[in-house]
């Protein structure tokens, strides 16, 4: 009958393979690999490998399936379930699914998957595996190589590591201290300007009514400025020793400020709280003088110590209070934008600012008739490769430039300080290998569009060709599988598509010396895949020799 | 694919469907539709001129005339062999010819002698051979009706809503005086006439911005059917709509007019991309079926009624009623009343006049990947290995639109498609085949070959002006062939030769989308009725263009090959007739539960009127499915005729492996059960293909006398034997089967458990359950070996699952052939078993003893449902050979396994059982 086949014949093949120069003959029914050819003896009857039942030897790849889990056809298609040891010697062995035995097809290297299907096979073992070998060679090297970088990348990301904490724990410093003094400010504040904000909503006649007693307001707030300016040891009296450092207050003008005569200015008493100094204050404030200018700062940290409370006009103070949202009104040092919805934030906010410099322009505003003269203060930041500036208005005075490059500074201290932060906790991988990729991008230009990876924070698609830059996702979180978590980026969120998802980018890793995107492709509509080579995924290469292994 | 211009939006407003319709037309926009729906019931005008009586051997003609405007009408009628009957009407003296629907009919039918029983003044009657049935004449009002005994089966006109809008000069612009035209000379005396003429949008009228002109006026035709005693009627596709037709009373009737709705609504009599005018009627006593041959739009009211009975002498009772009105805008009556009495001979007589479902290469019975669109030929490669990685079987990946270059069909895709014949040849190598689009609009480019070679040949569809007819469609300003132009079609094949069409191989197949045809700018987005066909209007060939590309394709397959192969065409419009050249598929669904549900009865429509080549998208074609949606989509597609998955452009990526390990084996095991039972399909289609039956078949086909199974459309039968009845709600726990035949037993097709006929039986279900039973008396063969593809498991082995009835008989058939040429027809190349068990005994013999064909195949096992336990089993062979086969015995399901029997599936064997 035709479709007999002389399974006698196929029942025990002669597998034939090479290594090492010498040859062995081994015998086995067809598609039992070695491991397990000794449950196959053909003197005695078979047991099907579950144990779940016997039948004689000769039902053995006899093309009808006996054992539940197909072992009696290891080399028949007649177990749905069965699969099909291929030996390919000079290459990798393999086992095919039963369903692929004499289909036509050529699965197995070696051939012997088609014994009887008129399929012509060539046996492409020996040139797989060359081929392989070559491939796993060059991969060894590229692999030795990115492993060594790799070591590098880790050394250097502790070193940078170290430093962040380091500088963190500065600003961390600073910061408190500049909280502490903005929080004084703002209480004297508060209690001064109330009045004002509530005037200046009303109409402008309105507003002409209050002036005068505006001007007291202003003057009690002045008063109140001044009891800070002066209140040295911030204990919330002013004492006759603070109130020696204004010497021009000196009554008989002998230049010099006595004890008594300051004891005189405070009413007799040797230190008076902020109620009582309202009282004193008329005395003194012909001849108040401000504070002088103290030297400009080269940073904040540096000058932070020796700072003195001093007099300000209250439109700064006013400024400075604001979230630091309207106090940069035109840039993008967004409190929420770190990978968040606004796009166009996520390339900066992850940078230190820097103050480049300050300076001040004499201003007139006309609406404001009761300041006198007035400058523009304007500081200039640098973030990244952006230069950014704010605009101060109002400076009462060139001098409180210098005072206003510092508190700008000092304004700035939560950026720098979340940047950090930021930094910090991102998850650079288990010896912060992936840190160098950090505040980096790489680009990829194809036929049509220019892709741009900037890990840990966004992907982009731009037209070679002008045009606009779409999203394909901002930085999302390492979703490589459990046991390689670091071997895939996912970047989500990206622009929305047309009837569709927003877009999404998965970036996967793989080893190389160069750290580089090196393909691009969209599987799904909106869903984009980027391969990406980089040192930081190298694995130890194996002490042993990357040899193809041969069956025996 | 669909057109992205046109909008549909609906609004349900507690409980009542307010649509908005704005882009196609309702009847009453339709103004010939809107014009003879104002015809109502009453006294008909026409009246048969008996003295113009001309009865010969085969035909009878009789004048009929039109008492208000004196237009006389010429009547033919024939009576047909299998029991069938032919009216035609036409103007006695038209202006112009009109339109009869050619390349329909496979042949001009048969007729059998008419003869004249009796005549008086009132009437005549003609005998329509035996059971005493007669064809009557009535003169006045001029009315069919035909009798058989005592029992009217059908009367034409017995409402009198005949009307035929005869050609007339146009008054405004006409002044010449054809004194010997007939209405001319009753002009003066009929102010009837004159009334006619005043009616509105007769000689042009728009919609929307598009103003149809209509230089020959008014042609509209309406005749109206009444069927006693039938409550049930079917047909009639392509609707969204239930295998029951409704009752139109009180809003729209049914459309036909082949158009490419953009996400269509269901359970509405709204027109489709396909148009089959065939309905049927069926009732306990008899099956009927009226086939409208006519391609211009038409419209299908259906009302029904308690009518007198009046057949009977006996005191006259109440009896339901179905009346049909049917209305078509041009062309001739040309009506074949099909008088069954049984389902089988209502297919069988259909089948005689339009063909039969092409008998298709076993491979397309496997499973299609499809998707809008696979981006390159990496993206080819890549799923191809992910069903190879996933272990599912598949026979054809399909192309869609963007692997054209620049939408130039017959073209590729420089960029992605750069080496065709590599991709082909991969495919090739895993015995799997490919599907490209080539739609029939063509780009406007002088740089285009095709576009180049219609025009300089002239075979473009022409604008009302003479030149070539533009639209829009996916590439741009586009041209229509002209494809009722023979010229036109046998270019087209042409087309298709392998040096023609630049990177094709013999394992490219064809899906002609768009073929309505879809024209983006067109009115209802598809072509301007005033546009030529050569002499003949858009308006009068309207539904036939998506058939003849379709024809057209298929013959361009089948000469490729030089007449050795069978073609594999899909299309998405139709007409009575497509079945001869491919599948169809219900156009763009959307993957929503309704679209699955829908499915069933869309495509069990299709089958009662020739299609049996059907599917839908699997998925939905709009939207993105939830797994549980496409798990239960793929398990119903499996058992749906034709198998393949699609989706649009801007849905996530569905291949099957993408929704967790879990769906892809539930999904992986749905597409098994497919191979495993394409032995069964392709039987059924061989079937089909000779005889005309359905493959998928309402219930009611197989048990016409249980009226419980007349409105069944969740589940269906796949020939006789396998009942289905998919899970189509989410989140389903159960189902309740339907298992008709009182008497007779079931048996679920996996756990072989035995249900009783008759019966409502509640199944649990679970998200791997599809509801499957075979019948009990049945044998089915199935190849349980499952591989890559349908090709790969040609010559494997077949198990036999013999269905015990409850009196212990079950037979079943087997077919073979090479399974992709015209051999088996040509040259008689096939294997035709029929497997008998009796008295004890299985056997197989020959039924077809001219044919012959060898095969490798051979039977692997044998398993009998509902036996008892034998004591031996006996295998004999044709050669006298004598063996004892090794059997399995499970008590608790009562199935017997016979192992091995080893024989050739075509060699004549014996299985002998001593119990």
């Amino acid at each position: 009958m035709q479709h007999n086949v002389n399974w006698l014949q196929a029942l025990l093949v002669l597998s034939l393979s090479v290594t090492l120069g010498w040859t062995v003959e081994v015998q086995r029914p067809r598609g039992v690999p070695l491991t397990k050819r000794q449950f196959y003896d053909e003197a005695k009857p078979f047991t099907c490998l579950d144990g779940s039942r016997t039948i004689p030897f000769d039902r053995v790849n006899d093309d009808y399936c006996d054992c539940k889990d197909g072992s009696d056809e290891p080399g028949t298609a007649a177990c749905p379930n069965g699969s099909f040891h291929c030996t390919n010697a000079g290459y990798r062995p393999t086992f095919i699914p039963s369903s692929r035995i004499n289909d036509g097809i050529c699965d197995c290297c070696d051939g012997t998957d088609e014994y009887n299907s008129g399929a012509s096979c060539q046996n492409t073992c020996k040139e797989l595996g060359r081929k392989e070998r070559e491939a796993l060679q060059k991969l060894a090297e590229i692999t030795k190589e990115g492993f060594l970088l790799k070591q590098q990348l880790i050394e250097e990301a502790k070193k940078g590591q170290q430093e962040k904490q380091s500088r963190l724990s500065e600003l961390q410093d600073s910061r408190k201290g500049h909280e502490d003094k903005v929080e004084a400010l703002r209480t004297v504040k508060e209690t001064a300007e109330q009045p004002e904000k509530e005037a200046k909503e009303r109409h402008l006649k309105a507003w002409e009514e209050h002036k005068a007693a505006l001007r007291l307001e202003k003057e009690k707030a002045k008063m109140a400025e001044v009891f800070l300016e002066l209140d040295d040891n911030a204990d919330g009296f002013v004492d006759v020793s603070e109130l020696q450092t204004h010497q021009e207050l000196d009554p008989d003008g002998d230049g010099t400020l006595t004890d008594t005569e300051a004891q005189g200015l405070l009413g007799g008493a040797h230190k008076v709280d902020s109620t009582e100094f309202m009282n004193m204050w008329s005395n003194m404030k012909e001849k108040y003088v401000s504070e002088v200018c103290p030297p400009t700062p080269s940073s904040y940290d540096s000058s932070h110590d020796e700072q003195k409370d001093s007099t300000s006009d209250k439109d700064q103070e006013r400024d400075l209070d604001k979230d630091p949202d309207s106090v940069y009104p035109e840039d993008d040092l967004d409190e929420d934008a770190a990978g968040e919805d606004d796009e166009d934030d996520d390339d900066d906010d992850d940078h230190q600012v820097s103050l480049l410099f300050c300076i001040a322009t004499p201003f007139i505003q006309p609406h404001h008739i009761f300041l006198s003269q007035q400058y523009i203060c304007v500081c200039v930041y640098q973030r990244q490769y952006k230069i950014f500036m704010y605009t101060l208005s109002t400076v009462s005075s060139v001098c409180e430039r210098e005072r206003w490059c510092l508190l700008c500074n000092a304004a700035l201290l939560p950026f720098s300080f979340r940047a950090l932060e930021k930094e910090i906790s991102f998850d650079f991988g288990p010896s912060s290998e992936f840190a160098y990729l950090y505040s980096q991008c790489y680009e990829l230009t194809t036929n049509e569009y220019i892709y741009r990876l900037c890990p840990f924070n966004r992907v982009s698609q731009k037209p070679k060709y002008g045009g606009s830059e779409t999203s394909l996702g901002s930085w999302g979180s390492w979703s490589g599988p459990e046991d390689n978590k670091y071997s895939v980026m996912k970047y989500e969120h990206g622009m929305g598509c047309w009837q569709g998802p927003n877009r999404s980018t998965t970036v996967k890793l793989t080893c190389g010396k160069e750290t580089a995107v090196v393909s691009t492709s969209e599987p799904s509509r909106c869903e984009y895949l980027m391969e990406f080579t980089t040192p930081a995924v190298c694995l130890e290469p194996p002490n042993i020799d990357t040899q193809v292994h041969d069956e025996f | 694919m669909s057109c992205l211009l046109a909008v549909w939006l609906a609004v349900v407003l507690s409980g009542i469907q307010a649509v908005d319709r704005s882009n196609f037309k309702t009847c009453i926009q339709s103004s010939f539709c809107k014009r003879m729906r104002d015809v109502v019931p009453g006294h008909s005008p026409y009246r048969a001129l008996l003295e113009t009586l001309e009865l010969s051997n085969t035909r009878l003609t009789l004048q009929l005339i039109n008492d208000n405007n004196k237009v006389r009408l010429l009547l033919e009628l024939y009576r047909l062999q299998g029991n069938m009957t032919r009216l035609k009407i036409n103007e006695l003296k038209p202006l112009r010819p009109r339109f009869e629907v050619p390349d329909v009919l496979i042949a001009d039918p048969p007729t059998e002698p008419l003869s004249l029983v009796s005549q008086d003044e009132g009437g005549v009657v003609l005998s329509l051979g035996a059971d005493a049935r007669h064809l009557v004449v009535s003169a006045r009002p001029f009315r069919l009706d035909i009798v058989e005994g005592p029992h009217v089966l059908l009367s034409v006109n017995s409402r009198g809503l005949l009307a035929f809008e005869h050609q007339r000069p146009r008054k405004d612009t006409s002044s010449e005086n054809d004194s010997e035209e007939v209405e001319a000379e009753e002009d003066a005396e009929d102010q009837n006439y004159e009334k006619e003429e005043d009616q509105a949008d007769m000689w042009e009228e728009t919609f929307k911005s598009h103003t149809d002109s209509k230089p020959n006026g008014p042609t509209a035709i309406s005749m109206d059917f009444s069927l006693p005693g039938v409550e049930h009627v079917y047909g009639i596709p392509e609707h969204a709509e239930n295998l029951r037709l409704k009752t139109t009373d009180g809003h729209d009737p049914y459309r036909l007019y082949n158009l490419d709705v953009f996400q269509y609504e269901l359970y509405n009599p709204m027109a489709l991309y396909g148009s089959v005018p065939v309905l049927l009627s069926h009732s306990t006593q008899r099956t009927m079926g009226i086939f409208w041959l006519n391609a211009a739009e038409t419209w299908v009211d259906i009302s029904s009624k308690a009518a007198e009975n009046t057949d009977s002498v006996q005191a006259p009772s109440k009896v339901a009623q179905t009346d049909v009105r049917w209305i078509s805008e041009s062309g001739i009556i040309d009506v074949f009343i099909m008088l069954g009495p049984k389902p089988t001979d209502v297919f069988a007589q259909y089948a005689s006049l339009t063909g039969t479902q092409s008998f298709p290469p076993l491979f397309a019975l496997g499973y299609h990947q499809c998707r809008w669109n696979y981006k390159d030929q990496e993206d080819v490669r890549s799923v191809d290995q992910g069903f190879d990685d996933h272990d599912i079987p598949y026979d054809f990946i399909w192309l869609d639109i963007e692997h054209a270059d620049g939408k130039r069909y017959f073209t590729w895709d420089p960029a992605h498609f750069s080496q065709p014949r590599e991709m082909l040849q991969g495919l090739v190598d895993k015995r799997r085949k490919m599907v490209a689009i080539v739609d029939p609009h063509i780009k406007v480019d002088s740089g285009y070959r095709v576009h180049k070679e219609i025009r300089s040949k002239n075979l473009y569809v022409k604008n009302k002006d003479g030149g070539d007819y533009e639209g829009w469609c996916w590439p741009g300003t586009s041209g229509y062939p002209d494809f009722t132009n023979p010229e036109m079609r046998s270019w087209w094949a042409s087309m298709f030769a392998y040096d023609q069409y630049e990177g094709s191989m013999e394992n490219l197949y064809i899906w002609n989308d768009m073929n309505e045809p879809s024209v983006f700018n067109g009115p209802e987005v598809t072509m301007h009725k005033d546009a030529l066909h050569g002499s003949w209007e858009h308006r009068d060939i309207h539904n036939l263009y998506g058939l003849y590309v379709q024809m057209a394709t298929a013959d361009g397959l089948i000469q490729r090959s030089g007449g050795v192969e069978r073609p594999f065409v899909l299309a998405r419009a139709f007409f009575a007739g497509s079945q001869r050249y491919g599948a169809v598929w219900t156009g763009d669904n959307a993957a929503e539960w309704s679209h699955l549900k829908i499915s069933i009865p869309m495509c069990l429509s299709l089958g009662l009127v020739g299609i049996s080549f059907c599917g839908a998208d699997v998925g939905g074609f709009f939207k993105s499915p939830s797994s549980e949606l496409l798990v239960r989509w793929y398990q119903t597609g499996a058992y749906q005729p034709f198998f393949r998955a699609h989706a649009h452009l801007d849905t996530p990526r569905r291949e099957p492996w993408l929704f967790g390990p879990e769906n892809t084996a539930l999904i992986r095991e749905a597409v098994r059960q497919r191979y495993a039972l394409l032995p069964y399909w392709y039987l059924l289609f061989y079937k089909a293909h000779g005889t005309g039956q359905p493959v998928m078949r309402p219930l009611w086909v197989e048990y016409p006398e249980d009226v419980t199974t007349f409105t069944i459309d969740d589940e269906y039968l796949l020939g006789r034997d396998l009942l289905v009845h998919p899970v189509t709600d989410e989140g389903s726990k159960e189902v309740t089967v339907y298992l008709p035949g009182t008497g007779g037993v079931w048996y679920d097709a996996f756990t072989f458990q035995r249900h009783e006929g008759g019966q409502n039986l509640y199944v649990p279900v679970t998200m791997s359950s599809i509801p499957v039973f075979q019948r009990g008396g049945s044998i089915i063969p199935r190849k349980n070996r499952i591989r890559r593809s349908s090709s790969c498991m040609e010559k494997d082995p077949y198990t036999l699952y013999v269905a015990l009835s409850p009196q212990g008989t079950a037979e079943g058939e087997l077919y073979i052939d090479d399974g992709h040429t015209f051999n088996y027809e040509q040259k008689k190349q096939f294997v035709h078993r029929r497997f008998i068990f009796a008295d004890s005994t299985l056997s197989s013999s020959n039924i077809s003893p001219d044919s012959q064909f060898s095969t490798a195949s051979w039977v692997e096992r044998v398993l009998i449902l509902g036996a008892h336990k034998p004591s031996s089993v006996t295998l004999k062979t044709s050669g006298g050979s004598v063996a004892s086969l090794e059997f399995d015995f499970d008590e608790a399901t009562s199935v017997l396994t016979v192992h091995k029997p080893g024989v050739n599936a075509g060699a004549d064997w014996t299985l002998l059982f001593q119990w």
